[in-house]
């Protein structure tokens, strides 16, 4: 366990009664002693606070400014950058030759500069990814800099009562902000589903500013345990699960992330790793695509459950990479890819588990709609 | 009661005996959304795996602790698994057996020694 990295709230979740896992290369919280249903549940209906530091911050500069780093970028992420105003953020992802997903990301115009919220388990990666691939930029992993989210229907009174201005913001609007803790880098955006906010903050102050949000009435600490099952109600892929260097985004049915302007016949059409593929697949459709899955009865499908597409004999038809009990769902929900003749909603497939053939219905993602303020 | 090193417990009512998880068990798994029981009048062997259960986190299965025949289950846990996580060693009761050899019981933990097991 020696080698595990810890976040600046380290000794905070430890305080909290929290249940520490190692998780992409850092020790964190899975669970507080409320346990994972109640974080979930308390996540929806008031506010929740997570520690997502061990994600990683990375700027981008240009000398010639944020647009020249933007039309770098746009050679990495097929994802129209340069189209990003200043103080909006938008959802990205880095290609690989063959098409697949190398990490999903949020991507910031900051003024001068670009900022990009990128996978723990990735950063390195894509660290050397954008050092090697963004010509003329400079790139620089903040390792001085905590990440907090605040997600849930109270969380913008909750952060307004200690960052006034926040409420303005709209969805995936960034800002800095000057409070009690140093200027805060805020974002109006989150992996939950709910509305929220992620909050960059000086290391140093990280612990504090948590602190004062945990003494808000409506706010409780929400550990990874719930976060999964959070994003999942709300349909969203967890990078190494759902999507990775052998899915592409066409599969992953992530085509909305690639705006028309990088798509055949867009002013910028391709130049990203993979285009041809991606690209090709737009217009012919993929050979299979990420579903969502209600199954009958109680019992979860988890990761790895093989899908048939009927109840006997037959090849599996594809396989299911995440899936858990939705906790506001008040059902076993699943996400996973099935053969494109297979993928249409409303399609009844057999999930194998234990043995037995069980029927699960595909049906349209978000399982629990969404609740962000546009 | 008596304990077992898999974490279940047993105790005798009326002759028979009553097989649940321990609440340090439940705890352990986690919150517990889905339970499958055997069928009643089901005729099972020590370690058979018996009951299914699924927590937040993964799914386990729970092995009959002694060779008898399941003669009721706890038909409710179906629909409201998280009576295990509340009451583990009441409500919580997974079936009940009749004992083919009780001296099978003889076996098992006593509470102190669980306690000193789970430390």
């Amino acid at each position: 366990m020696s080698d595990l990295r810890v976040t600046p709230l380290h000794a905070l979740h430890q305080e909290l009664g929290a249940k520490l896992v190692p998780f992409a290369g850092y020790e964190m919280p899975v669970q507080y002693p409320a346990g994972v249903m109640k974080e979930h549940q308390h996540c929806r209906n008031a506010a929740g606070l997570f520690d997502v530091s061990h994600m990683g911050q990375v700027v981008i500069r240009h000398p010639d400014g944020v647009e020249a780093a933007a039309a770098a970028v746009e050679g990495l992420a097929p994802v129209d950058v340069l189209g990003l105003g200043e103080g909006r953020q938008r959802y990205a992802l880095f290609t690989n030759e063959h098409g697949g997903i190398e990490d999903d990301f949020m991507i910031a115009n900051r003024g001068d500069h670009l900022l990009a919220v990128v996978n723990a388990a990735c950063k390195a990666a894509d660290v050397a990814r954008m050092t090697e691939g963004l010509p003329g930029c400079e790139v620089s992993e903040l390792s001085d800099r905590g990440l907090l989210a605040l997600q849930g229907p109270e969380a913008e009174t909750a952060l307004e009562g200690l960052v006034p201005g926040v409420g303005e913001m709209k969805f995936m609007d960034v800002a800095t902000l000057p409070s009690d803790w140093g200027d805060l880098w805020i974002s109006r955006s989150g992996y939950t589903g709910e509305d929220g906010y992620e909050i960059s903050v000086e290391a140093a102050q990280t612990e504090a500013l948590a602190r004062a949000l945990l003494a808000v009435d409506a706010v409780e600490p929400i550990g990874l345990g719930a976060r999964d099952s959070l994003r999942l109600e709300s349909g969203l892929c967890l990078y190494g699960n759902d999507i990775d260097s052998g899915t592409t985004p066409v599969e992953a049915g992530l085509t909305w992330a690639i705006q028309k302007v990088r798509r055949a016949g867009g002013a910028r059409a391709g130049g990203f790793p993979g285009a041809e593929t991606i690209l090709r697949q737009i217009e012919d459709g993929p050979a299979r695509r990420r579903v969502g899955l209600r199954p009958e009865g109680r019992a979860p499908m988890r990761e790895g459950t093989q899908l048939y597409a009927s109840e006997d004999g037959g090849d599996a038809v594809g396989h299911v990479t995440s899936g858990a009990f939705g906790p506001t769902l008040g059902a076993p929900m699943s996400m996973g890819y099935v053969a494109a003749q297979f993928a249409e909603k409303g399609t009844t497939i057999w999930g194998e588990v234990r043995g037995k053939r069980l029927p699960a219905t595909l049906v349209a993602m978000p399982f629990v709609p969404a609740n962000v303020k546009r | 009661m008596k304990y077992t090193e898999e974490h279940e417990w047993l105790r005798e009512e009326d002759g028979l005996i009553v097989v649940g998880i321990t609440e340090h068990a439940a705890e352990q798994l986690g919150d517990i959304v889905f339970i499958e029981l055997p069928e009643a009048g089901k005729e099972v062997a020590k370690d058979d795996e018996v009951v299914v259960i699924e927590s937040v986190k993964a799914a386990s299965d729970i092995l009959a602790p002694i060779d008898g025949e399941i003669v009721e289950v706890n038909e409710p846990l179906a629909d409201e698994p998280g009576k295990v996580n509340e009451d583990a060693t009441g409500d919580g009761w997974f079936f009940k057996m009749k004992a083919s050899d009780p001296s099978q019981m003889d076996d098992f933990m006593d509470e102190a020694a669980y306690k000193d097991f789970v430390g």
